[in-house]
């Protein structure tokens, strides 16, 4: 099953790789990974989408909160919480191509960021399935690039990440 | 008197506050008590020497092979208690340190390990001997820290006693760039540390150690499995009170050999794949098991299926300090994370206030006496060749069951580890977990620094020692008088065993030829070498070898060259699955 999982860590040189090695040393997934200082700026935060069943999710949290650059972690699975993800694409738009994508990005709420003659780049933000979903609803064949933060998220209402 | 007199006193005093980085390593080395550190200099570590050369707080051993260096001070930690100290150059001296390091790092093993950096301006750059330190060792240290800023040294050793020695202990690595080691800096030495992303839990709760009692006490086939964070918790004397208190069976794994004595009526053995057949079978059928410091791995119970399959309703208790050793490879119904003295003394305080006390066992332990019976230990005396066990056996009685044993890796170690009682903690040295070649020499040195009045022997084989060989120079210039026991089979034993096991009997490598003549070499580094190949002269030789008190004496064994371990359980098999000398 998929678990979103949420860290603060010591932002220090080389915690980052401990996470990735950790995760790469015991064969445990990583489908996206993101991180950057929260507004204490030592303290990174760092969104791990990963899959597993119940017993390997458990060894990963374990695992993960050993690591001496850890402060916290939670699974966000374990509660209601939000999750988001950015994606830029930069999309061929010429002739009637140009209406036809301008009108679908308007659907998924996508603004488009940057245009040339030629081109757009559109900026989406919503959960993975929304982005995939845009990525369906138009032309495959006027995809130029994309790029995807992967997720991050947060609990809902009160159920907040602290250091301490 | 001079004009100047006033300023020149007062900046000479300033600056007289100011230590290099490597004043400030020998300092903190003086604030943590360090007695020896083992080493090997080079380019990066040279200014750290020259300090080390003007202090006289600790001693320096010089080492033949940076691995040794290490290995040497994991085994004075195994054999202290204190954590060990190791100094290597950077470049190829921290890759040859890496087995030393990796090894502590199995056994969880409390240990700083200083290594020595290109300067930091010069880090990136393919720079003579550098290497990526912190890179290269992540994956085998508890922690590890490259230090930038001399400012931050002092803390940052500080830092890494505290990680190494508390919480599950390990190995921690401090890489010193050589420009930080020559800037200067106020020295402090931090009295404590506190980190916030590090703050290991050490009173179990309460509320699970009372169901623990409780399961306990309406056991009817118990069982005791003890590891070795039993030792390295020093918890033998409450896993000791324990174990008495309730009269259940008990059983050590190889790394916790010495936690309950060996020669007690209620030890049923080493358990696991060249366990005996009481405590596998014991482990297999109890109802109620409680392991302690101990993590259920692959060599311990086999095949995790069979263990869980063939028993299905068996309930067990789990105390360890790494909460994430709880529930990896077994599923637990009691998990208690601590301390295990803390926890131990806890479940004992609660027992012996409890109004239950513990039922009758007796149908369990006729049942045990009976697997007991098949004495899957003994083994066919010869008065023609030598059996490796009998020199085992023969060292307990000349030691008196009283030595620091170290082994290597293979077959002698199994031997070791069956046939030597041991009866004490730490009096067992060697590498269960990452199963290092190589170990024995340095380890035994570490021992005898760590206790020169005890008698150390180290239990080898003739490919193990090769692999640190070198390491009898070591023992001459600190002359080391530890008892090399080489039980030379001519084999690399333990995989000439699975060949015949597994692989129809083709002994593919695993002849050594052209092997040196070990009395030889023995008196080329300045020992007395001994060839014993008969039997009836064991014992003579054993004894003449301890009774030189000041000597190394190096022991050449010609064993059987036929001899397998038993009991034996296959990989991928479940403990009870074993197989044993008779049925062959
Ligand atoms: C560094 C290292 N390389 C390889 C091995 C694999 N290995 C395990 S036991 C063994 C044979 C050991 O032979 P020897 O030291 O002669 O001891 P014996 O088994 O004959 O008692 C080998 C090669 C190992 N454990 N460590």
């Amino acid at each position: 099953m998929r678990h979103i999982l949420s860290l603060l860590l010591e932002n220090e040189a080389g915690a980052l790789s401990r996470v990735a090695g950790l995760f790469s040393a015991r064969g445990y997934n990583i489908e996206s990974l993101t991180v950057a200082p929260t507004e204490d700026a030592t303290l990174s935060r760092m969104t791990i989408v990963t899959t597993g069943s119940d017993d390997v999710i458990e060894q990963i949290t374990k695992q993960v909160n050993k690591l001496v650059d850890v402060v916290k972690i939670v699974d966000l699975n374990e509660g209601k919480h939000v999750e988001r993800e950015l994606m830029l694409v930069k999309l061929r738009a010429v002739g009637k191509d140009r209406d036809e994508l301008k009108r679908t990005a308007d659907i998924f709420r996508a603004r488009v960021i940057d245009l040339t003659e030629k081109t757009y780049v559109i900026e989406l933000t919503g959960t993975g399935d929304k982005l995939d979903a845009f990525l369906e609803a138009i032309d495959r064949a006027l995809v130029l690039e994309t790029v995807r933060t992967g997720a991050c998220g947060l609990g809902r209402g009160e159920w907040i990440v602290k250091a301490s | 008197m001079k004009l100047s007199d006033a300023p020149q006193s007062a900046s000479t005093e300033a600056s007289s506050n100011l230590l290099s980085g490597a004043e400030i390593v020998c300092h903190a080395m003086k604030a943590e008590g360090v007695e020896f550190v083992f080493g090997y200099p080079g380019g990066a570590v040279l200014v750290i020497y020259d300090e080390i050369h003007k202090q006289n707080n600790f001693k320096h051993v010089l080492v033949r092979h940076e691995q040794a260096a290490v290995h040497a001070a994991d085994a004075y930690a195994r054999a202290t208690g204190r954590p060990g100290v190791a100094l290597v150059t950077s470049g190829p001296g921290v890759t040859n340190a890496v087995t030393g390091i990796a090894t502590a790092f199995m056994d969880s093993i409390p240990m700083v390990i200083i290594t020595g950096q290109v300067p930091t301006y010069a880090i990136g750059q393919d720079a003579f001997q550098e290497c990526d330190t912190v890179g290269i060792t992540r994956p085998c240290v508890k922690h590890n820290f490259l230090v930038k800023d001399v400012g931050e040294l002092a803390e940052t050793i500080k830092k890494a006693f505290f990680i190494a020695t508390t919480g599950r202990p390990g190995p921690v690595v401090v890489d010193i760039p050589k420009d930080v080691s020559m800037a200067k800096a106020p020295f402090h030495y931090p009295a404590t540390v506190e980190m916030r992303s590090y703050r290991p839990t050490n009173k179990g709760h309460s509320g699970q150690i009372k169901k623990a009692m409780q399961m306990l006490l309406s056991a009817d086939r118990p069982m005791i499995y003890v590891g070795g964070g039993a030792i390295l918790g020093n918890a033998s004397a409450e896993v000791t009170a324990l174990v008495r208190m309730l009269g259940y069976p008990c059983t050590n794994t190889l790394m916790g050999l010495g936690a309950y004595p060996s020669t007690d009526k209620q030890f049923v053995g080493m358990l696991g794949m060249h366990g005996t057949v009481e405590a596998n079978m014991a482990m297999q059928n109890c109802d109620v098991l409680i392991a302690i410091g101990a993590r259920f791995d692959d060599r311990v119970i086999g095949n995790p299926t069979h263990f869980n399959a063939g028993n299905p309703t068996r309930k067990i208790i789990h105390i360890d300090i790494d909460p994430s050793s709880i529930s990896k490879r077994v599923k637990v119904d009691v998990p208690i994370v601590g301390n295990i003295k803390d926890v131990l003394d806890d479940l004992i305080s609660q027992l012996q206030n409890a109004e239950q006390k513990p039922g009758n066992i007796a149908a369990w332990w006729k049942q045990i006496e009976e697997w007991r019976a098949k004495d899957c230990l003994k083994f066919k005396q010869s008065d023609s060749i030598i059996k490796p066990q009998y020199v085992v056996q023969k060292l307990w009685e000349v030691t008196k069951g009283d030595a620091y044993v170290t082994s290597d890796v293979g077959q002698h170690q199994m031997w070791a580890a069956q046939y030597y009682g041991f009866d004490k903690p730490r009096r067992w040295i060697n590498s269960g977990g990452l199963g290092t070649m190589g170990v024995g020499l340095p380890y035994a040195m570490g021992c005898k620094f760590a206790f020169p009045d005890a008698d150390v022997a180290c239990i080898t084989g003739e490919g193990s020692i090769q692999m640190n060989i070198q390491e009898l120079s070591t023992c001459k210039q600190y002359g080391l008088p530890i008892k090399v026991i080489l039980l030379n089979n001519r084999y690399l034993g333990m995989v000439r065993q699975w060949q015949e096991f597994f692989h129809g009997n083709r002994h593919a490598e695993s002849y050594m030829e052209a092997l040196p003549d070990f009395v030889k070499l023995a008196e080329a580094y300045g020992h007395v070498g001994m060839k014993v190949e008969k039997p009836g002269d064991v014992e003579g030789a054993l004894r003449d070898a301890f009774a030189m008190k000041d000597r190394l004496v190096f022991l050449d064994f010609q064993t059987d060259q036929t001899e397998n371990v038993f009991p034996m359980v296959p990989g991928g098999k479940g403990i009870s699955e074993m197989i044993l000398a008779e049925d062959l």
